[in-house]
């Protein structure tokens, strides 16, 4: 029963990320807003954590930038945009749709088109290989062959 | 014909790849490019180490070609980096200094042991200022031309081959033309050269 109670208890459990008490809001609204904002937010010291993962100061520094934009009546894209220019594209997590990153959303379509593709005309072509019969020479040939090892 | 296609395609998308993981290799990812580049730098005012002195804002900026050098005392490559700087300060190039969440006291004894080579300081102790010149790590280093265009950004210490090969330059190009330099062509192994 007690075992039962934790594994619901640990199933509803959300992830805390690093921020800390202090910096919350005390609007819940507000503050889930800011977490979702960060969590798309690199934090450029660590670079594979978002500010909501981070211990960095840095990104606790941004946490509450964060918060205070929120506060300030920004709008979530506002905030966001606020960041991205003083830091660059590279500060979003999920990186934006324009012509410089083209490459980085369609290349994986194009080269698993281009693999499907050869992989369509390699199989064609074997296809057609199997399907010329054996002429009488080869089907002899391979009848012997068969009956010897048969043969103990 | 078809078996040469059949050939050259792969042989060119292997090369195309083998190409950009190449360059990938040589490319240090802790190193953003900066939003700033050829943007005026952004408004600010910091008080200064020492009373008496003036402190910093973008105003400053403007009327010289100068670099804007972001340390702390306790950022030890900012300890390598210091003498680079002195040099510089030696030879007339106006530095401006952004102290980055330091004791006040500790920066001016660091400052005081080491020698100073910056015309004004501005005293960032909560780095509210710095987040908005896009800093992520000191030492940074930005070249700003004479109308207060920031022009050139060194992430991490500057080593002599960096002064020599890429901010010097810079500086000097920006000198004899001026702030309507569109672009400074730079060696391939500068932070700011493109590509």
């Amino acid at each position: 029963m007690k075992a039962a109670l934790i594994a619901i208890a640990l199933l509803f459990a959300l992830p805390a990320g690093a921020v800390e008490p202090d910096e919350m809001l005390a609007d819940p609204v507000l503050e889930q807003r800011a977490r979702e904002i960060s969590k798309n937010l690199r934090c450029l010291v660590c670079q594979n954590q978002s500010i909501d993962d981070s211990n960095a100061e840095l990104a606790r520094d941004l946490r509450i930038l964060v918060r205070q934009r929120l506060v300030s009546g920004d709008t979530d894209e506002e905030v966001t945009q606020f960041v991205v220019a003083r830091y660059g594209d590279f500060v979003l997590l999920k990186p934006p749709f324009k012509s410089t990153t083209y490459v980085l959303w369609f290349g994986p379509a194009v080269i698993f088109t281009l693999a499907a593709f050869t992989l369509v005309v390699l199989q064609r072509r074997r296809a057609r290989v199997e399907a010329k019969p054996l002429s009488p020479a080869e089907r002899r040939r391979l009848d012997s062959l068969l009956d010897d090892g048969l043969d103990p | 014909m078809p078996k040469r296609i059949a050939f050259i395609v792969p042989a060119v998308l292997f090369l195309v790849l083998a190409v950009t993981l190449w360059w990938g290799l040589g490319h240090d990812p802790s190193i953003v490019p900066s939003a700033l580049i050829d943007k005026p730098a952004p408004a600010f005012k910091l008080p200064p180490l020492e009373e008496e002195n003036p402190g910093l804002s973008e105003q400053d900026l403007e009327g010289q070609v100068s670099l804007v050098n972001v340390f702390a005392s306790w950022c030890l490559p900012c300890r390598a980096e210091h003498p680079i700087l002195m040099r510089l300060a030696e030879d007339d190039v106006t530095i401006f200094g952004l102290n980055y969440k330091d004791k006040p006291e500790d920066a001016r004894n660091w400052l005081g042991r080491l020698g100073d080579p910056y015309s004004q300081i501005g005293v960032d102790l909560d780095g509210r200022v710095s987040i908005d010149w896009g800093i992520y790590g000191v030492p940074e280093t930005f070249v700003v031309d004479s109308s207060g265009r920031i022009r050139y950004k060194h992430i991490g210490p500057m080593a002599p081959r960096d002064l020599e090969e890429c901010i010097r330059p810079v500086i000097e190009r920006l000198k004899e033309q001026g702030p309507g330099l569109e672009t400074v062509e730079l060696p391939a192994s500068c932070q700011g050269s493109k590509g």
